[in-house]
């Protein structure tokens, strides 16, 4: 059974329709990877999954029940992280007090908290400076780390490499690696070679329509496909 | 030299600046003494009109050119109670005169509290996400506010009764400097360090700040921020009704339309402060109300003027306000 499961999901943002009749199994453990070019409606489709959107119509179930129409909070609290495009980051708020108001009583179970200092660094050197100094690749560290620092069912990550040092995409490939041995990732990505590196399961968004599922290794073994999909196969086949 | 400005204080320095220059400008030491208690307690009792709309601004991108409804109502009820308890005012002992104080403070806190709840549940629930008819209704319920303040209290000005502890002057020098200014800026002073502690030591605190920032990453992280914007909203209107309450008794004649008169510059101390924070609107009041002072002294002439001027000339050095909060948008 998949833990994430969207059927027939349309979301109109004013009068613009983005998505159309999107379905899509996301199923539990490990990572699936959501490609797509830009403005394909990948952001689109995890803010709807994370009620940011209203679908009209459409329904999401999470884990056996409907979500659809649950306030995001309400999402939130059913197991589901969401890393946005932008991260999300409170600028004006230490790294700290981003960090505690991802906990759900405002405390730290300190296994956990060394877990994920062991995963990302940078964020006790940081630990007490404004998180709106940070640099680009620290951001995103900070909101992957507000997504792990309490058990999750499911995490949704959006396009977290962009704008980021290969060295950087290497550690954070090597971190979501260990991650979704416990949490299941949704990842939206634009770069193939970081998302063929951890992908399991695959879907491919073009104009707001799911084009293609499958698996990864099928997928990254057929050249023409990607080509004709994502027309990036040079770069993903380097 | 930006970083000279930084270390002194930075722009937390421009109230003590102008204070310096009016200073030079006005010679006499007594007369300044007076002037600048009388501007730091109107700047404080602005600032109790306007925190709560910076907040709301700041975490729910409303406008409410009704929140002076708000000061009206806490002005009058205020001076009602007062009114009613007017034996009390004149009484010898002291502990009566403050009982009536605490107690039309109390009932105007009330009252704010109240008409805030209603006036979001009624008026903005409709029209979250829509500026324009957000300006409209509010200003019509400002309109509808004034009137229901003419229907109760009528159309001719309210005397408004000080406690009798308050009254009078304490003589610094030959300097007279007014009692019940030294206890509004006092009162202010203390509503805004109990808000900055409630913004900067709790959590609630840290959901508003952050609220404000990111909406939308608040309610991601499992937090319901209507919730919390209704107690903002509500904690708003309470401060302004006590804004309103005090300030009755500050220039102790009031009349219905206090409200419309109040909401030009309750705007011009937000904007000037910044939106969603408090220190910029601490700031800007404190501002606001020396500069009013200073320049109805000195240039009587350009005391109607002087706010817009002020607006003008910090808008052009910053066009986002002295001290906003930070948008992680
Ligand atoms: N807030 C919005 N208002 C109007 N159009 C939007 C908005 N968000 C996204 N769109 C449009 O929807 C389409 C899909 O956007 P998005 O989901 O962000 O794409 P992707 O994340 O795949 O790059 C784009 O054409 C974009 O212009
Ligand atoms: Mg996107």
């Amino acid at each position: 059974m998949s833990l994430l499961s969207i059927q027939n999901l349309s979301v109109s943002i004013g009068q613009y329709a983005v998505l159309h009749d999107v379905s899509l199994k996301v199923p539990q453990g490990g990572v699936f990877v959501l490609l797509g070019r830009n403005g394909a409606g990948k952001t689109t489709t995890l803010r709807a999954i994370m009620g940011l959107w209203q679908p009209s119509p459409g329904s999401i179930r999470f884990d056996g029940e409907d979500i659809t129409s649950l306030h995001t909070s309400d999402i939130a609290k059913r197991g589901i992280a969401y890393v946005p495009e932008n991260m999300g980051i409170f600028g004006g708020l230490t790294v700290a007090e981003n960090m505690v108001l991802a906990t759900a009583n405002g405390t730290y179970d300190p296994q956990r908290l060394d877990w994920v200092y062991g995963l990302l660094p940078a964020l006790k050197t940081f630990w007490d400076k404004p998180a709106g100094a940070l640099s680009g690749g620290q951001k995103q560290m900070l909101s992957v780390a507000r997504a792990i620092i309490e058990p999750r069912k499911l995490i949704l990550v959006d396009e977290p490499t962009k704008g980021l040092a290969p060295s950087i995409i290497d550690a954070m490939a090597e971190g979501f690696r260990e991650i979704s041995a416990e949490t299941t990732i949704l990842l939206v990505e634009q770069n193939f070679a970081f998302a063929r590196s951890l992908g399991r399961d695959m879907g491919v968004i073009e104009d707001g329509q799911i084009v293609h599922t499958g698996t990864m290794e099928a997928f990254a073994a057929d050249a023409a496909l990607q080509d004709r999909l994502l027309s990036l196969s040079a770069e993903g086949a380097a | 030299m930006s970083d000279l400005f930084g270390k002194l204080g930075g722009i937390y320095l421009l109230p003590v600046a102008l204070a310096l220059i009016a200073f030079v400008l006005i010679g006499a030491p007594s007369s300044w003494l007076t002037l600048t208690v009388a501007g730091l307690a109107m700047g404080m009792l602005i600032f109790l009109m306007a925190s709560g709309l910076s907040l709301v601004f700041g975490l729910m991108d409303v406008l409410n050119f009704g929140h002076s409804a708000f000061v009206s109502f806490g002005a009058f009820v205020a001076a009602s109670t007062l009114a009613a308890l007017s034996g009390w005012l004149g009484a010898p002992s002291i502990l009566l005169n403050i009982a009536a104080l605490v107690l039309a403070l109390a009932a105007a806190i009330a009252a704010g509290l109240l008409a805030g709840w209603l006036f979001e549940r009624i008026i903005i629930k409709p029209v979250y996400h829509d500026h324009l008819r957000q300006i409209l209704i509010t200003m019509g319920a400002l309109i509808v506010a004034e009137q229901l303040i003419l229907a109760t209290w009528g159309g001719t000005p309210t005397n408004v009764p000080r406690p009798a502890f308050l009254e009078g002057s304490i003589i610094i020098g030959d300097a007279a400097v007014e009692i019940y200014r030294l206890f509004a800026l006092v009162l202010g002073a203390v509503v805004y360090l109990g808000l900055y502690l409630l913004l900067n030591r709790t959590r609630i605190g840290l959901l508003i700040r952050a609220g404000v920032e990111n909406r939308e990453m608040v309610e991601s992280l499992g937090f319901k921020i209507d919730r919390l914007f209704i107690g903002v909203f509500m904690l708003g209107s309470g401060l302004a009704a006590l804004g309103g309450a005090m300030w009755a008794g500050y220039v102790t004649l009031i009349t219905p339309a206090l409200g419309a008169e109040m909401l030009v510059i309750v705007f011009i101390v937000v904007i000037i402060g910044g939106l969603g924070s408090i220190q910029g609107t601490l700031l800007g009041a404190l501002i606001v109300g020396l500069s009013a002072n200073y320049v109805g002294f000195l240039a009587p002439k350009l005391a109607l003027a002087s706010n817009m001027i002020l607006m003008m000339i910090i808008l052009l050095w910053r066009p986002n306000g002295l001290a906003p909060a930070a948008k992680g948008h």
